[in-house]
C-alpha cells in the first residue's frame, strides 16, 4: 500500500503571548514546525503502515526551510519524502497549492490512499485535502476520526460530524482528512532522527511537474487578499470579584444582571 | 443574471438552522445585487412546506434535487450535482456554511469549476464598483481579518461560518418558485457509502449549532468536577465545551473540544470556566458574540478577551449561579 501524506510547515504558536495593546500573537520567533493536525495524519499513515505493510510518501510545498518538517516525518518513520520548492509556487491559494501538490503527486507510483491533516492552524482553510481529492479524481473522506478496517481494496471509517459519528466505507484509493481523535502522534525516533539526517530529499520545482504554468502561484490563483487587519480587542471587560460569600452573591447578581440585560438568560417556565 | 446562491442542509428531511442564516447573509447580498436569491436542496422525500420555509425566509427560488442517495451527505455525488447546476444555471455567487459538509463539498466543487473560494467567512459584502464578493475570514488563529475576493472566475464561493450571522423573521406571506430538478443517474457516485449514523450518547446538539455553549477547563481540577459545567449548562439550556486539556484528560470527549485543535464556534454566549484561554482555545471562540471567564487567575488570557468576568474561585461561584437559576425557575 503507498500512502501519501501532505504535510505543511507553519509558525510555532504554542508559546504564542497575545500583545494586550493590539491584540495580536506575538511570535516567538517563529520556528517552523509541521501543522499540528497533520501530525494526526503522519501518525495514522505509519499505523496503517505497521499493520498492513506499505510506504509512506511525505510531500510539502514551502520555501527552502520547509525541509525541516519533511525531515521530522522521516524520523517518525516516513518512507520517503518530497519537497515541492520554486518561485512560481509563491501565493498560491488554496485551488493553486491542491493543484500544484496533485500534479506531484501524478509522478509518484501509485497511490492507495492520501491522509491530510484537517486544516493547517495558520490558513485555516481545510481547503487543499478535499482540494487534492477533485484534481486527482479521487473520492474524499473527510473529519475521519476512526479507521474501523483496511484492506487493498476499501477501507471502512467514522467520520465526525454535527449529528455524530458516522461510518462510510470508501473504496481505494481514496482521500482522508483526519481529526485529532484518529491517533495519537508519536516522537520520532534516535534511528528515526539519523536516517533523516542523512537522506537527501529530492527537490521539485514547476519544470519536474507535467504542469500548466498558468495554474501555479499566484498567478494561478482565483483569490485576491485585498486586505489584512489586526482586529483590536474592542470588548470592554466588565471585571468582578468573588473572596468571600458576600462578594461572590454580589458577582453573581452582577453576572445574572449582565447576562438578562443581554437576552442571554433562558426563558423561564413561567414567562 | 447574477444570481446568489445558498446551499443548504437537511438532515433526516428537516432542514438545518444554517440554512436559514445563509438565506439572511444571501438576502443582503441579493438586495445590493438586484438579484434572485436561490436555495439549493439535495434530498430525498423532503415535503413542500419544508422546502417554502427557505421562501418564507428570504428565497426566491428553491432548487430542489431529489435522489435516494441523496438521503445522506456524500461528497462525490453532492459534488457532481452542484457542478452541474452551477455550469447550467451560472450563478454570480455560492455559499454554504462552514459546516462538515459546506467544509468537504465547496472545495470539490471549487476544483472542478475553476473557481476561488474563501474558507469560513465572518463577513460578506459587495463591492459598490466591482460587484465583487468581498469576503471576511479571520485567519492565524483568529489574530487577522482577511479580505479576499475572486476578481475573476465565476461563481464567488465562500463558506460562512454558523452563528456569524441571524436568521430572517420568518415571512409566511413571502412568496417565490419551487424548482424540481430533474436526476440525472450520471450525477451518481458509489465509490464511498454511508453505513449508519452512531450518534454520540452525551451530544444532544452540535456545538458549532448552539446559542449558548458552556466549557470547562483544567481549573476544575478532576473528572468529577466537570459535572458542575454539565449541570449548567443544562439549566442555562446550553450545550458543554471542553478545553483541550480537559479532554486529554479524559473528563470529556473529543467532540466537546474547543478551539484549534477541535471546534470553532460563535455562539451568542461562550462560558469559560476555569479555563486559562491558550491561544489556541481562544481562536476557537473568538468570534463569539458575547464572552464570560469564571477564573481565579485575573490575568487569564480568556478574561483579556471577555466581556465579563468574574474571578474567584469556581467552586463556590458556580454552585451559587445554579442555586439563583434554581430559584429564577422556581419563581
Amino acid at each position: 500500500m503507498h500512502i501519501v501524506v501532505p504535510i505543511k510547515q507553519v509558525p510555532e504558536t504554542s508559546n504564542v503571548q497575545m500583545d494586550k495593546e493590539s491584540g495580536t500573537m506575538i511570535r516567538s520567533g517563529s520556528d517552523a514546525i509541521v501543522n499540528p493536525l497533520d501530525l494526526y495524519a503522519l501518525e495514522t499513515a505509519l499505523q496503517i503502515k505497521e499493520r498492513h505493510g506499505g510506504k509512506i510518501t511525505v510531500i510539502t510545498m514551502g520555501p527552502a526551510k520547509a525541509i525541516k518538517v519533511l525531515k521530522e516525518a522521516i524520523a517518525m518513520g516516513c518512507d520517503e519524502a518530497l519537497h515541492l520548492s520554486d518561485r512560481a509556487f509563491g501565493g498560491a491559494d488554496t485551488w493553486a497549492t491542491s493543484y500544484t501538490i496533485s500534479k506531484a503527486i501524478e509522478k509518484l507510483d501509485k497511490v492507495d490512499l492520501i491522509i491530510a491533516g484537517e486544516r493547517a492552524t495558520d490558513g485555516d482553510t481545510g481547503q487543499v485535502g478535499p482540494g487534492l481529492a477533485s484534481w486527482l479524481g479521487m473520492s474524499l473522506v473527510t473529519y475521519t476520526s476512526h479507521i474501523e478496517e483496511i484492506t487493498d481494496s476499501y477501507l471502512v471509517a467514522e467520520r465526525l460530524l454535527e449529528e455524530g459519528y458516522v461510518k462510510v466505507k470508501a473504496n481505494l484509493p481514496t482521500v482522508l482528512t483526519v481529526v485529532k481523535e484518529i491517533a495519537i502522534p508519536r516522537l520520532p525516533t534516535l534511528k528515526g532522527k539519523k536516517r533523516a539526517m542523512k537522506m537527501e530529499i529530492p527537490l521539485w520545482g514547476a519544470k519536474e511537474l507535467a504542469c500548466d504554468p498558468n495554474n501555479l502561484g499566484l498567478q494561478g490563483s482565483p483569490t485576491r487578499v485585498v486586505r489584512i487587519e489586526s482586529p483590536k480587542l474592542t470588548r470592554t471587560c466588565t471585571v468582578v470579584r468573588a473572596t468571600d460569600e458576600a462578594s461572590t452573591h454580589e458577582a453573581v447578581d452582577q453576572l445574572l444582571q449582565f447576562l438578562a440585560d443581554k437576552n442571554l438568560l433562558p426563558r423561564r417556565k413561567d414567562q | 443574471m447574477k444570481d446568489v446562491w445558498t446551499l443548504s442542509e437537511q438532515h433526516a428531511g428537516k432542514l438545518k438552522e444554517v440554512s436559514y442564516e445563509l438565506l439572511a447573509r444571501g438576502r443582503a447580498l441579493a438586495d445590493t445585487l438586484a438579484s434572485n436569491l436561490c436555495a439549493i436542496v439535495l434530498g430525498n422525500n423532503m415535503c413542500e412546506q419544508e422546502l417554502q420555509t427557505l421562501i418564507h425566509h428570504g428565497a426566491d427560488i428553491v432548487y430542489y434535487v431529489q435522489a435516494p442517495c441523496l438521503e445522506e451527505m456524500v461528497c462525490e455525488t453532492h459534488a457532481n450535482v452542484l457542478e452541474a447546476l452551477i455550469k447550467r444555471y451560472a450563478p454570480h455567487i455560492v455559499l454554504s456554511a462552514a459546516t462538515t459538509m459546506g467544509r468537504s463539498v465547496l472545495p470539490y466543487v471549487a476544483v472542478k469549476v475553476h473557481t476561488g473560494l474563501t474558507a469560513d467567512c465572518t463577513d460578506l459584502a459587495i463591492e459598490e464598483e466591482t460587484e465583487n464578493l468581498l469576503q471576511t475570514r479571520p485567519a492565524i488563529g483568529g489574530n487577522i481579518l482577511a479580505t479576499i475576493k475572486t476578481p475573476h472566475h465565476r461563481p464567488q464561493m465562500a463558506t460562512v461560518r454558523p452563528k456569524s450571522f441571524r436568521k430572517l423573521q420568518i415571512d409566511t406571506a413571502r412568496t417565490g418558485t419551487i424548482v424540481n430538478v430533474e436526476w440525472d443517474p450520471a450525477w451518481y457516485d458509489g465509490r464511498v457509502q454511508v453505513l449508519g449514523i452512531r450518534e454520540e450518547s452525551d451530544v444532544d446538539g452540535a456545538l458549532e449549532e448552539a446559542d449558548i455553549v458552556i466549557s470547562g477547563g483544567r481549573g476544575l481540577k478532576k473528572r468529577d468536577n466537570f459535572h458542575l459545567i454539565e449541570t449548567l449548562a443544562h439549566s442555562m439550556g446550553a450545550q458543554v465545551g471542553a478545553s483541550r486539556d480537559a479532554v486529554d484528560r479524559g473528563w470529556k470527549s473529543y467532540p466537546h473540544q474547543v478551539g484549534l485543535s477541535g471546534k470553532t464556534i460563535s455562539p451568542k454566549l461562550y462560558m469559560g470556566i476555569g479555563i486559562s484561554g491558550a491561544v489556541q482555545h481562544l481562536a476557537g471562540i473568538k468570534t463569539s458574540e458575547c464572552i464570560v471567564a469564571i477564573n481565579s487567575d485575573e490575568h487569564a488570557n480568556l478574561i483579556q478577551v471577555a466581556d465579563f468576568a468574574v474571578v474567584g474561585d469556581l467552586f463556590a461561584i458556580v454552585p451559587e449561579l445554579l442555586r439563583r437559576l434554581a430559584e429564577m425557575d422556581g419563581e
